[in-house]
């Protein structure tokens, strides 16, 4: 006992005199929470698309009104598709629809035969789906509008609400997910280097001809490092709630409860990238491959797990940081809900385990 | 139980390279044992076999009973084990690292932390003991790195190379304080490359490639010599060309210039006619010597290399009478604040060897890669070949040959491509490159490992291959920066006979160096410290320079130490004036 704290001691002595560690501690919060909360935005609003009218039909006429009336788009009305095809390519526009001379002939014929042409920009996917969506969404609507009389039709009305975000501000599920890679720098990037480091310094093979067990060794490593992360998360929320305006519908405790069972994997990450490499440059580019790269694109934080081919989405099971930000959206926006928290809890430490497994089976007490 | 180490029949192997093979050994307390022996011989994984940081491949180790591979535990209990570079933690106090060690080792320290305080004043560090590790000097990391070691209050005291990059000052302070250990009844054991403290252990294990060439006291390796070690003192005329051509002599087995004189060692049952002839050609006086270690060392490894360059016989002659071939005047080169070198100026005329010697950052690399066109110089004019490196840097290039330290070399090109690269570099044509190349490999005898990496050939081979990559393009001045550092006595020889038998041709050789010993191979030295060049003579006319009546006949390493310190103290005074 005495031999871990004195190791303890030393590590936390080591940290605070290493500027790399609390600048990742104290100074990358909040620039990554700013970040993701203004510079980022996945919101699709006001965006612009061009409606072609081939014909002067009072019915093809409404429907362009229609298209102009959505609070999404910015319609750019034109006569010729040739117009709005180059306005498409230079990225003026990210989708137009085209309403075909024979519209209102095909909609005397029957409802159903009617037809209009939507041609999307999908060069970048998530965009031109919503955007496609949104005018199919307008057409669906007009459509339903024109069925039966004006007076029945409006007295169904159709109006979507969006729980949890009821303003979809992607800042409420981005800030969130940002706390997730900010708590995987800290686990993962800072321990992979302290082992690393002590074998290239030469200070392991010292501590090994002492009586320090690996057990203290590694422990030694564990501590200091969880405390930090917890005082980064606390600070990540206080920041998110009082500075960023995220709603907190959860409790501050589940909320540290969960970051906790994260640091779990995200340092036995860490410990096992540093065992394994025993050099701080390998290290690095290891930590950075398989823990904060696979925190943003991997997480469901920034991209939709759903959306991803399946053998990716099979590939996220492993990554710690999934169970994390699908909790921690949760805690934020809408509540305690324990059983999403215990299941993704138990997978993180299941994650952590066999990190901290292969760390003690590769951690030697012997140089060869 | 009896303090002692006993191994078996140890061996060691990384792959399938046996890198101890089959040694048997006792080292017993309250003495001093040297594990001695050329770089690459196996020292330090023979100390990790006993510090229970490595299994043997086969054979046993016990250490006071205890057997390595099943009791660890009880050995790292009783062990204290100072590893290359002295394992300290460079970012925590001197007090702190005391403390973590006290700690791991459950030490009660007593009240006021008596324990520690004995340990600073043992080690003279109590006036540092709030400074960061890693802004201690050398000589004090070693001094700590020791007494951490000794926070085992152990039995047995392992200590790995403790004196590489230490100067001469501290390295006597280790060795006192060592030897204090060693009466208390502690095992010591003290890994080393230089003969000089191998000498002064009461019990050595000579190592070579993994093998035990030799056991027991120094100096009954030593007394083997009796009557094969001379000197020719009082030469008239060139050292180096003396020993040269004693070492062609079939009747001497080894030689080296040491101090004024030139040390051979005659082989075994040689008359000592031919040297006297020789003595005589020089007008030198023949005296018999008691043999060093050093002379054993190499007797038992198989004797020096000759005298002749093979290399310096297929050189072109350089044309005598270029004169001034290299040139500094007031050169400065200052990074920010920090003024590397301060206005140094001297000339080195074609055919001279020299010598820039100085302390660890005084500034000697700093002037070589002025001369070389690496940096820019802030201030002074430097010249090479009567090129101002200024105006035209590529020019000069062409005329000189440099010699990195670390060698330099592309560890993931091999041997033959790191040739091919290098002659290519220079510019050299396809037919003649082609030519150089095959040259050079018969030359340093490359051929059998010219598919191999430059890291995995050994480190006298590798010194070889930066030599000829530096002098593929027959450059006129050769810069030669620590090229013998960490290479083994044989190796450190061959070199010089190839430095004697270029300079023979016309070469001009520019060569920093830590060995004091190297100094006097050189025609002139040039003291560097602080920035500053403090003196420049023969290595003769140094010491006399150093000498009073005190100590009438210094050492190049006794003068060294004494210009250096009379420097500092006067400038330190100056700054006190001030």
């Amino acid at each position: 006992m005495r031999r871990l704290w004195a190791l303890v001691r030393k590590e936390s002595y080591q940290i605070l005199r290493d500027p790399a560690a609390m600048l990742i501690t104290f100074a990358l919060p909040p620039v990554l929470l700013f970040l993701f909360a203004f510079a980022v935005s996945l919101d699709v609003k006001n965006v612009h698309v061009g409606v072609v009218l081939e014909s002067d039909a009072p019915a093809a006429r409404s429907l362009a009104a229609a298209f102009a009336a959505t609070p999404y788009l910015r319609v750019t009305p034109v006569r010729n598709r040739r117009e709005v095809e180059s306005k498409l390519v230079s990225g003026e526009l990210k989708a137009f629809a085209v309403i075909p001379a024979d519209f209102e002939a095909r909609l005397l014929e029957g409802q159903g035969r009617a037809a209009i042409q939507i041609i999307a920009d999908a060069s970048n996917p998530n965009t031109s789906t919503f955007t496609a969506a949104y005018m199919q969404g307008a057409f669906a609507g007009w459509l339903l509008s024109r069925d039966g009389d004006p007076a029945e039709a409006s007295a169904i009305e159709l109006k979507p609400r969006f729980w949890f975000n009821p303003e979809l501000q992607s800042r409420r599920t981005l800030v969130p997910g940002a706390i997730a890679v900010v708590m995987t720098m800290i686990g993962t990037m800072l321990t992979a280097l302290v082992v690393s480091r002590e074998w290239e310094r030469g200070t392991m093979e010292a501590m090994l001809a002492t009586p320090a067990t690996m057990g203290e060794l590694i422990l030694s490593k564990l501590l200091p490092y969880f405390l930090l992360g917890g005082v980064a998360t606390a600070g990540c929320a206080f920041l998110a709630v009082q500075v960023l305006g995220v709603p907190m519908v959860g409790s501050f405790w589940a909320l540290m409860l969960i970051s906790a069972v994260f640091l779990v994997p995200a340092l036995g990450q860490g410990l096992m990238i540093s065992t394994l490499s025993k050099n701080q440059l390998v290290a690095t580019q290891l930590a950075v491959m398989s823990g904060y790269l696979p925190s943003f694109l991997l997480s469901g934080f920034v991209f939709e797990i759903q959306s991803m081919p399946w053998f990716i989405q099979k590939i996220t099971y492993i990554i710690p940081a999934r169970y994390y930000v699908s909790s921690l959206q949760t805690v934020f926006l809408a509540g305690d809900v324990w059983p999403l928290f215990l299941r993704d809890m138990a997978s993180m430490l299941a994650v952590g385990a066999v990190f901290f497994g292969i760390t003690r089976l590769k951690s030697k007490r012997r140089l060869d | 139980m009896a303090v002692e180490i006993v191994v078996t029949d140890l061996v060691k192997r990384f792959g399938d390279t046996p890198a101890l093979d089959g040694i048997t050994a006792r080292i017993s307390g309250g003495r001093l044992t040297g594990i001695v022996g050329p770089d690459g011989a196996g020292k330090t994984t023979f100390m990790r076999c006993l510090a229970a940081l490595m299994l043997p491949s086969e054979g046993t180790i016990t250490v006071c009973g205890h057997d390595v591979v099943t009791a660890a535990g009880p050995i790292h209990d009783i062990t204290g084990y100072m590893p290359q570079r002295f394992g300290l933690y460079e970012d925590l106090t001197v007090m702190e690292n005391l403390k973590l060690h006290a700690e791991l080792r459950g030490l009660d320290v007593g009240p006021g932390g008596e324990l520690f305080a004995r340990l600073l004043g043992f080690t003279g560090l109590a006036p540092f003991a709030k400074r960061m590790a890693g802004a201690l000097s050398g000589g004090m990391k070693q001094k700590l790195g020791l007494a951490c070691a000794l926070m085992a209050r152990p039995q047995v005291l392992l200590l790995d190379e403790p004196s590489v990059g230490v100067d001469p000052v501290s390295r006597q302070d280790l060795w006192r304080m060592v030897q204090e250990l060693v009466e208390e009844g502690m095992a010591v054991v003290w890994s080393t490359a230089y003969l000089d403290e191998a000498e002064s252990c009461q019990e050595v294990l000579l190592l070579s490639h993994g093998r035990i060439v030799y056991a027991g006291a120094p100096g009954d390796l030593t007394s083997r010599l009796r009557g094969r070690s001379y000197l020719m003192r009082d030469i008239t005329g060139n050292r180096r060309l003396a020993l040269a051509r004693g070492l062609q002599l079939p009747t001497v087995r080894d030689g080296v210039i040491q101090g004024a004189s030139v040390r051979l060692v005659l082989a075994e049952g040689a008359s000592a006619a031919d040297i006297k002839g020789l003595a005589d050609d020089y007008g030198a006086r023949l005296v018999e010597t008691t043999p060093r270690f050093e002379d054993a060392f190499i007797d038992l490894l198989g004797g020096g290399p000759g005298g002749v360059s093979s290399l310096a016989a297929r050189m072109p002659q350089v044309p005598q009478g270029a004169g001034v071939m290299v040139r500094c005047k007031d050169l400065t080169k200052r990074f920010g604040d920090f003024t590397a070198t301060r206005a140094i100026s001297f000339d080195v005329q074609q055919g001279e060897v020299l010598g820039l010697l100085g302390p660890n950052g005084a500034g000697k690399s700093t002037t070589f890669k002025m001369l070389c066109g690496l940096i820019r110089p802030s201030g002074g004019i430097a010249e090479v070949a009567g090129l101002d490196l200024r105006s035209s840097p590529g020019k000069v290039k062409i005329q000189l040959g440099y010699m990195a330290q670390k060698f330099s070399l592309y560890g993931l090109l091999s041997v033959r491509q790191n040739l091919d690269f290098f002659a290519g570099v220079y510019g050299l044509k396809r037919a003649l490159r082609k030519e150089r190349v095959q040259e050079m490999i018969e030359v340093f005898e490359l051929e059998s490992m010219l598919d191999e990496a430059p890291d995995d050939i050994p480190l006298g081979f590798k010194q070889r291959l930066a030599l000829a990559c530096a002098l593929m393009h027959r450059p006129k001045v050769l810069f030669l920066d620590e090229p013998t550092s960490g290479v083994d006595p044989i190796t450190r020889r061959e070199f010089w006979t190839h430095i004697t038998g270029l300079v023979g041709k016309g070469v001009t050789v520019l060569v920093t160096t830590h060995f004091m010993d190297e100094a006097e191979y050189c025609d002139r030295v040039a003291l560097v410290n602080r920035a500053q060049l403090i003196a420049l003579d023969t290595p003769d006319g140094l010491k006399a320079m150093a000498a009073d009546e005190s100590l009438p006949d210094p050492t190049m390493e006794q003068a060294f130490i004494r210009l250096i310190e009379r420097q500092n103290a006067l400038e330190d005074e100056k700054g006190r004036a001030a």
